[in-house]
């Protein structure tokens, strides 16, 4: 047998992309006859680590694969260790969750890495219909992921809620591809742009770059294309909608700055504007929403529609440092918002009972390591030094300084302040009120300590240290930009 | 530098090692906690005393410097040093926090670990403000610090003590959030985060900023520190974060946070932005009055012991305020001076308003009254630290007060004049006060079997009442010391190159264009005189 070398080095590009899948498969296949069904769970988190092996052997065959539907750069290097890390931990995290749950299942975890290799091929796509293919992949499990509790009202109509404005939405990016393809006749990301920087902008291109914004701004949950977020938020298994808010966002964000950053940097007038509003509505509806619940699965919901509006201010930088301030704030951001789901988790118990935030009161003294880790990432995810939302915020309004962005930068920081308002709240009743209800001195699995561990030191590596994450994001996107 | 090693640096982080001596104790320990929270303290004031005798007197630069890169993208160094500004804030924190612990020896006993780590974190975040001369490591240390007084109110305050609490972190965050964005867009012009790189490239024109950036900037910077401060009308959550913070959380909060305010005026909106800041100065100074008057005004009615001695606060800080914007260098040393002797004595006040809490659990005046009866010696120390507030000549709260006026009389008459009517009035509510707790008859039953200081609060107001005499004795030995710092100060206020019809606008006194060009159109007779004059030296 004779594999050509280009074959050879073809595989290596997606070597990850390669391992999750077959972990996933293997799972799907050796379930049946496996009753120990957490066994199924280490599978996945061992294919998840090789999968960051993967990553590794990529990295030394940068380049495009596949006649240039793929590509491995810094960047897509660096938004494959985000999603799979965040896989990894929450295939930690749900272990406990599941049993408790009476649903620890084998395709629970198979899923996820097929959402995850979905996500993969979305921030290594090099052409548009490769990407809706990782954008299906990633939406249709994790839509299944959704309902996973399925004897839960909640859980269920959080599935169908997600399927259904979902399908809407890749329909939406389908039909932008398509108008895209009519108005340059090419589907390559990298061929686009050479025919963009040529050609002006016929309204076939206006409609289609409209519609690939809005089906992409569903999916990152940016406002005015946020409703759906915070039912599916609530209702999905809690270690899901950790997994919910943090990689296909990172995933998502990623193709969308290949695709404007690179195709679509020619006719950036067309969509500066759309970004800077959405950026703003997203800053003011995720906060004042916030403001208001009193669930903390909600809460957290539109917290992170808020933050996907501070990404957007770097987003709209329109420039390398912009893109770099996005790649890192990504990273910061899916470790805190994981985190914190994380501890909802735990905290939660059986059945998702105690999710309103007054069921907190007391925690402080009950449950003080759990409390001090629900503390960091929440002061984090409100920006405070030492953790890694205060630098990724910091990086993100230096881009948009940079870019003369000053009063966006100002409603942004505005914004920060009213999101210290509930994030603290939260602090106030774990600390300050008296218990209301009896915290049972529940067992926290050790699998979702090291998943907690993994989170907080990440958040404060990245606080205290970011250089080496910024430098490399800087230099990535440098390189794609510069191409 | 070389002699010093990282002796600023051991000050700043000293505190950390008693956090995990803390954390390393049995959680019922609390004796040990205490003593070992104290040893701390009382470890780092020592340390801090060895910056006295390497501190040069005549420099006006940066001392015992340390730069090391920390963040490479974008360029942010660990970048300390202090000068004759930041000395002696730096001993002020170092000296309170021993006392703070000290007094929270026996009223705190609930979360007594957590408590004090708390109060040691804040120590390295407020000793972090006053030696931090990068902008993105001072913002860092400015946010750092909030967490742990917010948890020091939070948990430890009295009633409404979350509401207070949240009302802190908020004004708090507005105003630095907005400084964090000027920070950055400093950064964008300069292309630096180090003080002195901006200074530099500002001051030789290298960096050119136009007015109205200058404004917007100097307006982001100045609104965080004038909500520290609190300048009125900013200083609303000032009484309720004193009135329901722990006594060691107020002493702090007065002793020592309230001049970050005024210290970062000082430091950055000065220097960064003296043309906004000259234009500014009369608005400034106008609500400095208002604070001061309004401030001791409000506080002659308060019912609440510390209620009334946070608004003494206002109306002290105004007084600090004004004397930064008179842009003498008098003034400006009266300021420092003010800022220091009312962390002594106003932190006083409030060890003394704790010890009567601990007493008897409220801070209400009527509930007190002919105290001098059964605490004879607490009362004596009382009214010490009143007449040391109300700056009674050869106590501490004089010499600041008495430089500002000066200085400011020189510039502004008539500020001088409205802002002398607070000297009055602070006489009257202090006064008063002490007459309404420690005079007359035992006016409350209750009061009459108190038992007087004990061993543990006399040492800490003797501690008190030696720095208040001290101070108001030998100020020359502060004043020498701050004096280049603030003239350097002035000097770095020159712009040569900076726009033509806003300075030929101004007023130009005693123009002496052959001895010093630049400096001459800025301000008038005294202070070109001190400017000149630092020129000349800096020529030879």
């Amino acid at each position: 047998m004779n594999i050509p070398y280009e074959q050879l080095e073809n595989v290596c590009r997606l070597a990850p992309e390669i391992v999750l899948c077959a972990a996933g498969i293997l799972i799907m296949l050796i379930d049946p006859f496996i009753a120990a069904k957490r066994a199924m769970g280490w599978l996945g988190f061992a294919g998840t680590l090789v999968a960051l092996a993967g990553i590794w052997v990529s990295s030394h065959h940068q380049g495009t694969a596949y006649s240039g539907v793929i590509v491995v750069d810094g960047f897509s290097l660096f938004m494959h260790a985000v999603v799979i890390v965040v896989a990894a931990l929450v295939i930690l995290g749900s272990f406990h969750y599941l049993d408790d749950e009476r649903i620890q299942r084998g395709e629970y975890y198979a899923l996820i890495l097929f959402a995850v290799t979905g996500m993969c091929i979305l921030s290594g796509a090099n052409e548009l219909v490769t990407a809706f293919l990782g954008l299906e992949m990633s939406s249709i499990a994790t839509y299944i992921l959704a309902g996973f509790r399925r004897t839960s009202m909640k859980s269920n109509e959080a599935s169908l809620k997600y399927f259904l404005l979902g399908s809407f939405a890749t329909a939406f990016f389908l039909y932008g591809i398509a108008m895209v393809y009519g108005a340059t006749g090419q589907t390559g990301i990298p061929a686009v742009a050479a025919v963009l920087a040529s050609a002006s902008p016929s309204s076939l291109l206006v409609l289609g770059v409209g519609m690939m914004f809005v089906g992409l701004g569903f999916k990152v949950v940016i406002a005015p294309f946020q409703i759906y977020a915070p039912d599916v938020y609530e209702g999905a298994p809690t270690p899901v909608t950790g997994l919910l808010s943090s990689a296909p966002k990172a995933a998502t964000f990623a193709l969308m700055l290949r695709v404007f950053y690179t195709s679509f940097s020619t006719v950036a007038p067309l969509w500066f504007w759309a970004v800077w509003i959405a950026a703003v509505l997203s800053m003011v509806v995720g906060n004042l929403a916030a403001l208001t619940q009193t669930n903390i699965k909600r809460m957290l919901a539109y917290s992170s529609i808020a933050h996907a509006g501070y990404i957007m201010v770097a987003f709209a930088a329109s420039t390398a440092v912009g893109m770099a301030a996005v790649l890192f704030y990504l990273a910061a951001y899916a470790l805190m918002k994981l985190g914190a789901f994380l501890v909802v988790t735990e905290l939660g118990g059986t059945g998702e009972k105690r999710l309103e935030i007054n069921d907190f009161a007391g925690l402080g003294t009950q449950q003080p390591v759990l409390a001090a880790c629900f503390s960091l990432f929440l002061l984090s995810l409100l920006g405070l030094p030492l953790t890694g939302g205060f630098v990724g915020k910091f990086y993100a309004f230096q881009a948009g300084l940079d870019s003369r962005l000053v009063w966006l930068v100002v409603i942004a920081a505005l914004n920060t302040v009213v999101g210290a308002y509930y994030y603290l709240h939260v602090i106030v009743v774990m600390y300050f009120n008296e218990p209301q209800t009896e915290f049972p001195a529940q067992k926290t699995g050790t699998e979702l300590k090291l998943a907690l561990l993994a989170c907080a030191v990440g958040v404060i590596y990245l606080g205290v240290f970011p250089s080496r994450v910024m430098h490399f994001a800087y230099t990535s996107a440098q390189t794609l930009l510069s191409r | 530098m070389a002699p010093h090693g990282h002796l600023l640096t051991v000050i700043t982080f000293l505190p950390l090692l008693g956090v995990l001596a803390l954390l390393c104790l049995r959680a019922e320990d609390h004796r040990w906690m205490r003593r070992i929270a104290l040893a701390t303290g009382l470890a780092d004031f020592v340390i801090s005393l060895f910056l006295l005798p390497g501190f040069h007197m005549t420099d006006a630069g940066y001392q015992f410097r340390e730069t090391v890169s920390w963040i490479t993208v974008p360029p942010i160094f660990y970048n300390i040093g202090v000068d004759g500004i930041s000395l002696f804030l730096i001993l002020l924190t170092t000296f309170l926090t021993p006392l703070a612990i000290l007094c929270s020896w026996e009223s705190i006993t609930v979360r007594v670990r957590e408590f004090f780590i708390m109060m040691l974190v804040l120590e390295v975040g407020l000793i972090g403000v006053f030696v931090s001369l990068d902008l993105f490591l001072f913002f860092f240390f400015w946010e750092v610090m909030l967490i742990p007084m917010y948890f020091l109110i939070g948990i430890w305050g009295h009633g409404r003590r979350i509401y207070a609490a949240v009302k802190f972190i908020l004004y708090t965050m507005v105003g630095s959030i907005l400084m964090f964005v000027a920070i950055i867009w400093l950064y964008n012009l300069t292309h630096s985060f180090e003080l002195p790189d901006i200074l530099a490239a500002l001051q030789s024109g290298a960096v050119q900023v136009p007015i109205k950036t200058e404004l917007l900037m100097f307006g982001a910077f100045f609104l965080a520190f004038a909500i520290k401060v609190p300048l009125f009308p900013l200083h609303t959550w000032l009484p309720d974060a004193h009135t329901e913070a722990p006594t060691a959380g107020s002493v702090i909060l007065a002793g020592v946070m309230l001049k970050l305010g005024t210290y970062g005026m000082l430091r950055f909106c000065l220097p960064l932005f003296p043309e906004a800041s000259h234009r500014l100065a009369p608005f400034i100074a106008t609500l400095a009055i208002i604070g001061i008057v309004y401030g001791a005004l409000v506080a002659m009615v308060q019912p609440n012991m510390k209620r009334l001695i946070a608004y003494t606060s206002v109306s002290h800080l105004g007084f600090v305020v004004l004397g930064i914007f008179a842009f003498s260098s008098i003034s400006i040393q009266g300021a420092i001076y003010q800022m220091i002797s009312h962390g002594v004595s106003t932190g006083g006040l409030f060890l003394v308003a704790g010890m009567l809490y601990d007493r008897r659990h409220t801070y209400e005046i009527k509930e007190y009254g002919g105290l001098a009866t059964p605490l004879p010696n607490m009362m004596s120390f009382f009214l010490f630290l009143c007449l040391s507030s109300l700056a009674l000549p050869m106590l501490n709260g004089f010499v600041g007060e008495f430089l500002i006026l000066v200085g400011v009389f020189q510039q502004h008459a008539a500020w001088a004049a409205w802002a002398t009517s607070g000297a009055v009035l602070s006489a009257i509510y202090l006064l008063w006060m002490y007459q309404r707790v420690a005079l007359g008859e035992v006016t409350v039953d209750l009061n009459d079997g108190l038992a007087d200081a004990s061993p543990r609060e006399k040492t800490i107001l003797v501690i008190v009442a030696i720095a208040v005499l001290f101070m108001g004795l030998a100020s020359p030995l502060f004043t020498r010391r701050m004096q280049p710092a603030t003239e350097n100060l002035l000097h770095q206020m020159d712009r040569p190159h900076s726009s033509g019809p806003v300075l030929a606008a101004r007023p130009v006194a005693v123009p002496l264009p052959a001895i010093a060009p630049a400096a001459a159109p800025r301000a008038s007779a005294s202070a070109v005189v001190n400017v000149s004059a630092t020129a000349l030296e800096r020529a030879h």
